[in-house]
């Protein structure tokens, strides 16, 4: 097999034995997992720094620190690059490395395509970045024309850079999919997989079926700023809902490509820190499938203010309020995992902890966005920021947090430090709260979002909010210091630090380069918390893995 | 590379939970992204017909596109006979009807490009000047990009062919190289329906 084959030298190279195996196109999905999760955390400051930019704007009334056509630019960049550059690499990087372990395969099904799904991101990333330095970006990352198609030739550069980014997810998704149906290990059923790895199949069905669709309108609009063509103008003939409705079936779906990864992490972090079989196993399984297809039927609900017919609002409505049924079944599946449970709070559990409770925030207030009296009042309020980011960071990025911590050691054979962690934990979830909480009120008063001012009597709420930020990117200071010191002299983690079944945890950190000596035989469900020994710690290990546990 | 029935193996283990092909669920997943594609293009295209002059598409050469559009199903039959001959064995009529799929395929694609030049180079139909034509080559063109892309594939399969590299029990990369020539044929009678005869 030429991967195996292929090592040490060169710029094609299988596994990560030394820091420059890292920097080069590299098909073990180990290295790449990691490859993805440091581009993504980069682009994580990048797109903070610029929120930042746009808190210190907002930060007093009247303020001329930047331009509006600035302003513009820099939300723009900053909700595509958290979107497409962060949450979903982020997710897609940890999924890389953990999967094909979790499932006992030696790799993913494609390698070879999993190594070039991670280098489209560079070229998708360089031209996202030299969209923001050459300007204007500027319409949103919902890019709605007629401003998307009259904004500067940054614009141009910015649909190319999601054009690379989408063959980047379309490709891995069919790679995890492959991945998941044929690489499971002997006795792998699918009801004894990890729930994360049902998310990412939901996930990847929705990337396959939803990502077509954008990169189809993205090319439309290239073409029309290229070309001339009037697909979405009416001077022209055009139509403006049609860039609408091709860029929601994709853009609602991937809301959902943002969260069900995040639902699969913390259906893991939740048992190993409770002690307790995850409850509902089927139930949440079945209910992120649920959610895959229920996602393709609400995307109008974005546009109820867009002149649509308005006979469509109300399936629209209901579609849109029945994914809270699946989505409910997994909040009590986890509450009931929790119940009565021996819990530890290390910073992964609380950052599961936090996940819950915030992303309950956030869904109900998309209930309330939901319904069509209440959006009309606040469409592009910043009432829709507020829900947005607690969906988002509150969910998405709090999930990522809980499986970084969990899984550190894993990918590097080394703890994290639980106290800089609890102070990251801290100001994040103090910083989450304080910035967005006040965007519920401010919006509902009339706020409305992506203007560069404000009138005096928004103030309070708005400095609130500023300071918030500020206290979220101190947030990040000591988990980037625990992250590189603990690599150098954090506590050695063994093979399984958290006492976890799984098989990921049954081999050495970090795990040989072809991960499984012997293909594993999986006897059990993947969380027997309780009513059986956890594999590597109280039993022998099996044949070839190294270390003991505890 | 010991391929022995497909590319399955990975890492040295023959590994399918589901007994299916790892190229060949891949290949299909990666079909079901090219039927979303195109049903955008095509959902996007209706908009802007509904949109146009009912005898928008008159300018179009009915008679030599359906010549054109046969030319294609004869390289869709060209490239079933290629698989059809390497599954018993028969290198010779694999590297011959994979050839042929070339020639249709390549007929086909300058027939476009001589049809948009023409239309172009009269100002009869362009992408700036009607709503019809800037969906025309918006959607003609993308497919005319996958034939493309197909007609580089087609040329490598021959090469792998010429070298050797299959079998009657290794031709895995000939049948999904034909998975995707078919796809692109069935893509082209919709549109041609959609566009020139509706």
């Amino acid at each position: 097999m030429t991967a195996d084959t292929v090592v040490g030298t060169g710029l094609v190279r299988h596994g990560g034995r030394k820091f420059s195996d890292y920097l080069v196109f590299n098909t073990d999905h180990k290295v790449i997992g990691i490859q993805y999760l440091v581009l993504a955390f980069t682009f994580f400051i990048i797109g903070g720094l610029l929120a930042e930019l746009i808190r210190a704007q907002l930060a007093v009334p009247n303020n001329q620190l930047v331009t509006g056509s600035q302003y513009n630019l820099v939300l723009t960049l900053h909700g595509t690059i958290m979107i497409f550059l962060w949450i979903i690499p982020a997710f897609v990087g940890a999924a890389n490395y953990v999967v094909p372990l979790m499932l006992g395969a030696n790799d993913m099904a494609f390698p070879r395509l999993n190594a070039v799904s991670f280098w489209l991101l560079v070229p998708g990333g360089l031209l996202m970045l030299a969209s923001f330095a050459v300007g204007g970006a500027e319409s949103g990352w919902t890019a709605y024309p007629p401003l998307s198609v009259t904004t500067p030739v940054g614009q141009t550069l910015w649909a190319l850079a999601l054009q690379f980014i989408g063959f980047s997810s379309i490709f891995g998704a069919i790679n995890f999919l492959v991945t998941v149906f044929n690489l499971r290990a002997p006795g792998m059923s699918l009801t004894r997989m990890p729930l994360l790895a049902w998310a990412i199949v939901a996930t990847s069905l929705i990337i396959m079926l939803g990502t077509p669709v954008l990169s189809g309108a993205l090319l439309l609009l290239i073409l029309q700023r290229l070309l001339g063509a009037q697909f979405f103008t009416p001077g022209g003939g055009g139509n403006p809902l049609l860039w609408q409705n091709l860029f929601w079936f994709y853009s609602h779906p991937a809301v959902y490509i943002m969260i069900l990864p995040g639902f699969g992490i913390i259906s893991e972090v939740l048992p190993v820190f409770a002690r307790k079989p995850i409850f509902g196993y089927k139930l949440i399984a079945f209910s992120s499938m649920a959610i895959a297809v229920f996602g393709f039927l609400v995307w109008a609900h974005h546009m109820f203010t867009s002149g649509m017919d308005p006979f469509l609002r109300v399936p629209f409505m209901v579609t849109s309020m029945i994914i809270a049924v699946p989505t409910g079944v997994k909040i009590f599946s986890w509450l009931a995992t929790i119940w009565a449970g021996k819990l530890r709070f290390t910073t992964s559990m609380m950052f599961a902890l936090a996940f819950i409770s915030m992303f309950v925030i956030g869904g109900l207030s998309g209930i309330f966005l939901a319904s069509v009296p209440i959006d009309i009042h606040v469409q592009d309020t910043y009432f829709v920021v507020a829900h947005l980011h607690y969906v988002l960071f509150g969910g998405s990025v709090m999930a990522l947090f809980a499986g970084l911590y969990l899984w550190y050691p894993k990918l590097t054979g080394r703890m994290l430090d639980e106290r800089l962690g609890h102070l990251h934990f801290w100001l994040t979830f103090m910083g989450f709260n304080l910035t967005f909480f006040p965007q519920h009120i401010a919006g509902l008063q009339g706020m409305p979002r992506r203007v560069y001012t404000y009138p005096p009597e928004f103030w309070a709420l708005n400095l609130i909010s500023s300071i918030g930020a500020f206290l979220m990117a101190i947030a990040v200071l000591p988990f980037l210091y625990n992250a590189l010191r603990s690599l150098a002299v954090g506590k050695v983690a063994g093979p399984n630090p958290w006492r976890a079944f799984g098989l990921e945890w049954t081999l050495s950190s970090p795990p040989p380069v072809h991960n499984f000596p012997t293909p594993p035989v999986v006897e059990g469900d993947p969380y027997g918390y309780g009513e059986r020994p956890v594999p590597g710690t109280r039993v022998v290990p099996a044949p070839g893995v190294a270390g003991g546990g505890e | 590379m010991s391929e022995t029935t497909s590319s399955l193996t990975v890492h040295g283990r023959a590994a399918s939970a589901t007994g299916l092909d790892s190229a060949k669920l891949g290949m299909w997943l990666f079909l079901a992204t090219e039927v979303m594609l195109f049903s955008a293009m095509i959902a996007g295209f209706l908009d802007m017909r509904g949109r146009s002059p009912a005898d928008a598409n008159h300018v179009l050469n009915i008679p030599v596109t359906a010549v054109n559009t046969f030319v294609l199903i004869c390289s869709s039959l060209t490239v079933a006979l290629s698989v059809a001959s390497i599954e018993q064995g028969n290198q010779k009529r694999l590297r011959t009807f994979l050839l042929l799929t070339l020639l249709f395929g390549g007929t086909f694609l300058s027939v476009q490009v001589f049809e948009y030049t023409k239309l172009i180079g009269s100002g009869e139909l362009t992408p700036w000047n009607s709503l019809f034509g800037a969906g025309f080559f918006a959607v003609t063109g993308l497919h005319g990009f996958h034939v493309f892309i197909g007609l580089i594939w087609c040329a490598l399969t021959i090469l792998w062919a010429s070298q050797g590299k299959f079998s009657a029990q290794n031709f895995m990369r000939v049948e999904v190289f034909g998975l995707y020539w078919h796809f692109v044929d069935v893509v082209w009678i919709i549109l041609f329906v959609l566009i020139y005869l509706m």
